[in-house]
């Protein structure tokens, strides 16, 4: 028999995420709470916690493990390429529309370990626009921009990513972007010149620049309606008129209270555009 | 939780959409009953699944979206490269997170989420397969007072997903596929899933 699985209480959440807001101030209460719990549940588990009061106060008493718990509640998972068309859609219609502007500049909201960062860069240097353009890359997560600033990826996802290079147009030889050893594969410097990674938190933080182009994917699904309306908004707001805005393959502005100002422009692609007003 | 339907989530691997496409024509559009799809596949091949699907039943048959609430009369497919989770409203809420037993979706997931919201309002069935998935899942929904039934490995195509389930939890019911039918045509039945 399978040892019984120990159960946290939705109340046992709530609590950890109440600690969470009011001592470090992380705000997650309007996460996906079934996602939220089961990756709680996870770490409980792998952690061997005796009893939840002794998970909770260890959060509330180790900041480094408050650090490692953010990384385990938020889904970091992501690939170079992820979805292809949406890469094709990019480099044959919306960048270059972009390429009018004397100035292009981007903002890859949710970036994780920065791999559609770099893809999208790579995109820019092969339609000769990187040289001018700005890409703020930003992720509530330090260790995860932490990876993204070094550009290096496991060696053993290469083959899947030139893949999906290819799939989405690419021509070259895809290998030409990275230096390798062993394991790993580190991305050329040429790629990281033009992208300034940071952090930014979608829930708390504001608008700080204006943008051509927005892309968020796969940051949403893990938010409730609420928050995703008010962040929505807040890439309403930090969007040029006629910009574009990128979202994730599951998600859409439909049934938002932003819809109105934005129209479609890529159905499948999900990609909308700022109305101009 | 009264407003929410009761909930069955059917669980397969290889070799289980036969077993799938017989049973779904015993389901009918006005039972109190939502339905919940986790098939492993290729990716990319949703809409061919629920179309599929859609020709053996007369509920209505979609792709979870995210935000989706659980209604009464529809079956709800796990959508390819997603985990599917349930919100305590009865909402759906989709992620891209690590695989499962190399799958996503992982039946393991979305049968442990289910047991969170539904309880004993809940009945999971497993079919054939060729993985692990499924039977942690399973346990939990037992744990938390939900019907479990796995497809006899005997009759399934390929036996191993079931027989692993049956050898780590001990679950309500293993069908032959017959039993299976007339399972689903009690389902209206309110003593049978409570
Ligand atoms: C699944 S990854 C998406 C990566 C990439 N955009 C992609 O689609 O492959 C989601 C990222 O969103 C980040 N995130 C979650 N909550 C956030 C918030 N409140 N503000 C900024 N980033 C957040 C997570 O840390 C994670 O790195």
């Amino acid at each position: 028999m399978m040892e019984n699985l120990r159960h946290l209480k939705d109340e046992d959440v709530l609590l950890l995420l109440n600690d969470l807001l009011e001592q470090y101030g992380y705000d997650f209460t309007d996460y996906s709470f079934a996602s939220v719990k089961r990756r709680l549940q996870r770490v409980y588990i792998t952690d061997r916690f005796p009893s939840f009061a002794e998970f909770r106060y260890r959060v509330k008493t180790d900041p480094e493990y408050l650090v490692y718990l953010m990384e385990q509640i938020t889904v970091n998972v992501t690939e170079m390429f992820r979805d292809p068309g949406f890469f094709q859609e990019l480099r044959k219609q919306i960048l270059p529309v972009l390429a009018t502007y004397p100035l292009i500049r981007i903002w890859h909201a949710g970036c994780s370990t920065g791999e559609e960062v770099y893809s999208v860069a790579i995109l820019l240097h092969e339609l000769n626009l990187l040289h001018k353009s700005v890409i703020y890359a930003t992720d509530i997560n330090e260790s995860v921009l932490e990876k993204a600033r070094k550009g290096i990826f496991p060696l053993q996802y290469m083959q899947q990513y030139s893949q999906n290079y290819q799939l989405s147009g690419g021509q070259q030889e895809f290998s030409r972007y990275y230096a390798a050893n062993y394991e790993y594969a580190k991305f050329s410097d040429m790629l990281r010149e033009k992208i300034i990674f940071a952090a930014h938190n979608l829930v708390t933080d504001r608008s700080f620049n204006e943008f051509q182009l927005i892309v968020c994917r796969n940051v949403l699904i893990y938010f409730n309606k609420d928050l995703q309306d008010k962040v929505l908004h807040l890439f309403s707001e930090s969007l040029e008129q006629l910009g574009f805005l990128a979202l994730g393959a599951k998600e859409t502005l439909r049934f938002t209270t932003v819809a109105p100002l934005f129209k479609p422009i890529a159905h499948k692609e999900k990609i909308w555009r700022k109305i101009a007003t | 939780m009264t407003s929410l339907p009761k909930l069955l989530v059917i669980g397969g691997s290889a070799g289980s959409l036969d077993v799938l496409m017989q049973l779904l024509p015993e389901l009918k559009p006005e039972w109190p009953l939502a339905v919940i799809i986790v098939l492993h596949r290729r990716t990319d091949s949703d809409t061919l699944l629920s179309e599929l699907l859609s020709t053996k039943t007369t509920l209505s048959v979609k792709d979870a979206e995210e935000k989706d609430i659980l209604s009464a009369g529809c079956i709800y497919v796990a959508p390819s490269d997603y985990h599917l989770l349930i919100e305590p409203d009865g909402s759906l809420t989709l992620d891209a997170s690590e695989k499962v037993h190399y799958s996503r979706p992982s039946i393991d997931v979305t049968f442990m989420s289910a047991a969170e919201v539904f309880g004993s309002r809940l009945s999971c069935l497993l079919l054939s397969g060729a993985n692990v998935d499924g039977a942690e899942g399973l346990q939990t929904v037992q744990e938390l007072g939900g019907f479990t039934a796995v497809q006899d490995p005997d009759t399934a195509e390929v036996s191993f997903m079931p027989r692993h389930a049956i050898n780590i939890v001990k679950v309500d019911k293993v069908f032959r596929i017959g039993e299976m039918i007339a399972f689903v045509k009690s389902l209206n039945d309110d003593n049978r899933v409570v």
